[in-house]
């Protein structure tokens, strides 16, 4: 799986001198002032910044969700700064899995028909939509909440599923606003666990945080926004790294001693050891 | 594919506060009223048309009546006689000219005392041809003949419906006593459906006359015409002849000539009048029922704007958001017209058995089919039409602008 870690791996979304204004009343808002930026496929990317720095507008524009207002942004190598809007939703759709601060499930729905939604948009029938949902809720550990409301599930159960529902139609990359924003530090571990392991299987991940904690934790590469513009980027080490994943181990210990939560401690440690063991095994595999 | 925007827009209608049902109010009375107004059809016309007493032959009838002008009371009634009658009967165009009396009389059978509406039956030809204008038919027994004393035949709800005399109905063979003499009974009349006929004792006229003691007055004259289509030229005939045996001018008649499409007439411009006045209230209803729609489809897009901007961002289209609201507030609609569909139809039942025991008929409610399926397209259309604005509205929502 890190073989694919490599300076040679496919960009998959590329911001060409970007830059979106916004008019309000007579003053023009450079949200966005020049940005340049090329994400890899497989890359964990966090954008970082100050609120007003223009890191949601970044993200807007990342997820297709607004359009600039001068440059070009490709994602997987289609210019998406040209097209209509029910084309950029398409995209969207497939390409894009989007999870938000406050959750943003629909709260008429099923957490299962939560996660059929996406699905449903792209004309996937509704056998296949279904077994899908729950495959993908087992996978974040709620495969006996399919049933629920999201009224009837605590905060970090929300946000996993949302995590489901953003990997709907298998998209090449995930964007998290704020992932952990809402949620207190333990259930925000488990979420970014979630995150980094969907990482590992190869998602690219680009991850709006103000907290460089979290940031430096688990991002390969972090753009510093200020002003609109790309202020730093600070990169990390890609090669698999026993390390810097024991570090990793030992910086959840630590925060986890804070909480005096024994119990949930060992069972993070024995996870964690079985998936070391699980990647290392895919390495071979892929290596061979 | 397009079941998922149903199953979509019933999941968020059954989330819906009473506000959104509050607003159907207006589709469910129009929907109720227009299927109530239909399944009640023609058990309405009947029931408007016996009390007229519309017989379906082509015959003319003659009734005095009083004085048009002046205080009530003031005008006696000059009544019809034998010889009005026979003048009638002496018209080119007049077949035959039959005298028919009607009385109140005292009816009484095991100890139970009761009044009832009696009509006398001429002899000879005129029996045949009175028989004919009242289609009467034995249920049980026989109608009179010429020499028939003393016997009587009756209207169908003496024998079906218990008159408080027990468990025993009165059949061919039993003794009436009517105005304290007695009579036999010799058949009972078909169901006619009509108050009158099913409700009358009907005798001889020399029975009858012996009984009441009206001597030569009519209360009612019968005239068939000669040819069937010729009933308004001989109405205007009739009409100029009673003139001018009665004394009086044109405008000043004390008498009544009716042909059976004048009352029909008369029958049809009622209905027509309530008809319209139903169709007036249910358009207005199912008007205001839209712009109710409109009202609750628009407050739940404000509402639902972040929802909306969290489906464009999981991948709907405008179109795929357009037609999930489009859905919503058709189905909307259509919950209206369920309800006042339903509802109509009961109204319709429970009219129709009014109407049955109020004047003795067996008539069925007309329950259409195609009327409700019509009535349900209808309302989900009024719903759906009632919806594009708002649903317009939704998808062309920024999701950016949707999601802050």
């Amino acid at each position: 799986m890190k073989e694919k870690r490599k300076e040679d791996r496919e960009v998959i979304i590329k911001l060409e001198d970007v830059f979106k204004f916004y008019k309000m009343g007579d003053v023009t808002v450079k949200a966005v002032d020049g940005i340049d930026l090329s994400i890899k496929k497989g890359d964990f990317v966090a954008i970082m910044g100050p609120s007003g720095s223009g890191k949601s507008t970044s993200m807007n524009l990342v997820g297709s969700l607004d359009i600039p207002t001068h440059g070009h942004i490709f994602l997987d190598k289609e210019n998406i700064s040209e097209l209509t809007e029910s084309e950029l939703s398409q995209i969207r759709g497939k390409k894009i899995g989007f999870i938000f601060q406050s959750f943003n499930l629909i709260p008429n729905l099923t957490v299962k028909e939560n996660v059929m939604l996406p699905m449903m948009f792209q004309g996937i029938d509704i056998y296949e939509r279904e077994a899908i949902a729950q495959e993908l809720l087992e996978k974040v550990d709620l495969g006996d909440r399919a049933d629920h409301y999201p009224n009837q599930i605590s905060g970090g159960q929300m946000q996993r599923v949302a995590i489901a529902r953003a990997l709907a139609n298998d998209p090449e990359v995930i964007l998290a606003d704020e992932p952990t924003g809402n949620l207190d530090t333990k259930t925000g571990i488990k979420v970014m666990e979630f995150l980094q392991k969907l990482n590992d299987e190869g998602k690219t991940i680009i991850m709006v945080t103000h907290e460089p904690e979290l940031a430096e934790e688990y991002a390969d590469i972090v753009y510093w926004l200020r002003d609109g513009k790309v202020e730093k980027i600070t990169k990390r080490n890609h090669k698999f790294n026993v390390e810097k994943e024991e570090r990793k181990l030992e910086h959840i210990k630590e925060r986890k001693k804070k909480l005096h939560i024994e119990e949930e401690e060992k069972q993070l440690i024995q996870k964690h050891e079985h998936d070391k063991h699980k990647k290392l095994k895919s390495k071979k595999k892929v290596s061979r | 594919m397009i079941q998922d925007y149903f199953n979509l827009a019933l999941k968020n209608l059954k989330h819906r506060g009473i506000r959104s049902w509050l607003t159907l109010l207006g589709i469910f009375i129009g929907v109720t009223a227009v299927v109530a107004l239909i399944s009640l059809g023609s058990g309405l016309k009947l029931a408007v048309s016996s009390q007229f007493g519309v017989s379906s032959t082509e015959v003319i009838t003659i009734q005095a009546s009083g004085v048009q002008y002046g205080p009530p009371g003031s005008g006696a009634v000059t009544p019809l006689t034998v010889d009005d009658v026979n003048a009638i009967e002496k018209l080119s165009n007049v077949k035959l000219a039959a005298r028919r009396n009607i009385g109140t009389v005292k009816f009484e059978y095991k100890d139970i005392l009761s009044f009832a509406y009696s009509a006398s039956i001429a002899d000879g030809k005129y029996r045949k041809f009175m028989y004919e204008e009242m289609d009467a038919e034995p249920l049980l027994g026989r109608l009179l003949k010429d020499d028939d004393v003393g016997k009587i035949f009756l209207g169908y709800n003496y024998y079906a419906q218990e008159k408080g005399w027990g468990e025993k109905k009165l059949i061919p063979g039993k003794k009436v006593l009517i105005q304290d003499k007695s009579f036999e009974v010799i058949g009972i009349l078909e169901k006619k459906g009509s108050f009158i006929l099913d409700n009358a004792v009907f005798m001889n006229e020399k029975d009858m006359k012996n009984l009441l003691g009206y001597g030569d007055n009519v209360d009612i004259i019968i005239a068939q015409p000669v040819e069937k289509n010729s009933v308004d030229k001989l109405k205007e005939d009739i009409e100029k002849l009673m003139r001018k045996r009665r004394g009086v001018k044109i405008g000043e008649e004390n008498f009544i000539v009716s042909t059976p499409e004048a009352s029909l007439k008369t029958v049809n411009s009622i209905l027509g009048g309530v008809q319209a006045f139903i169709v007036i209230i249910a358009s207005i209803s199912i008007f205001i029922g839209a712009i109710g729609i409109i009202n609750t489809m628009t407050t739940s897009v404000l509402e639902r704007k972040k929802e909306i901007g969290i489906m464009k961002a999981i991948g709907a289209k405008n179109n795929q958001i357009f037609l999930q609201f489009f859905i919503e507030s058709g189905l909307l609609g259509l919950i209206g017209g369920i309800v006042g569909a339903t509802f109509g139809t009961l109204l319709g039942i429970v009219g129709i058995s009014g109407i049955n025991s109020f004047i003795g008929a067996e008539l069925k409610p007309h329950i259409d089919f195609w009327l409700i399926s019509f009535a349900l397209l209808g309302s989900f259309s009024i719903g759906a039409l009632a919806g594009i604005i708002p649903a317009m509205r939704a998808a062309k929502l920024n999701p950016v602008q949707a999601l802050k």
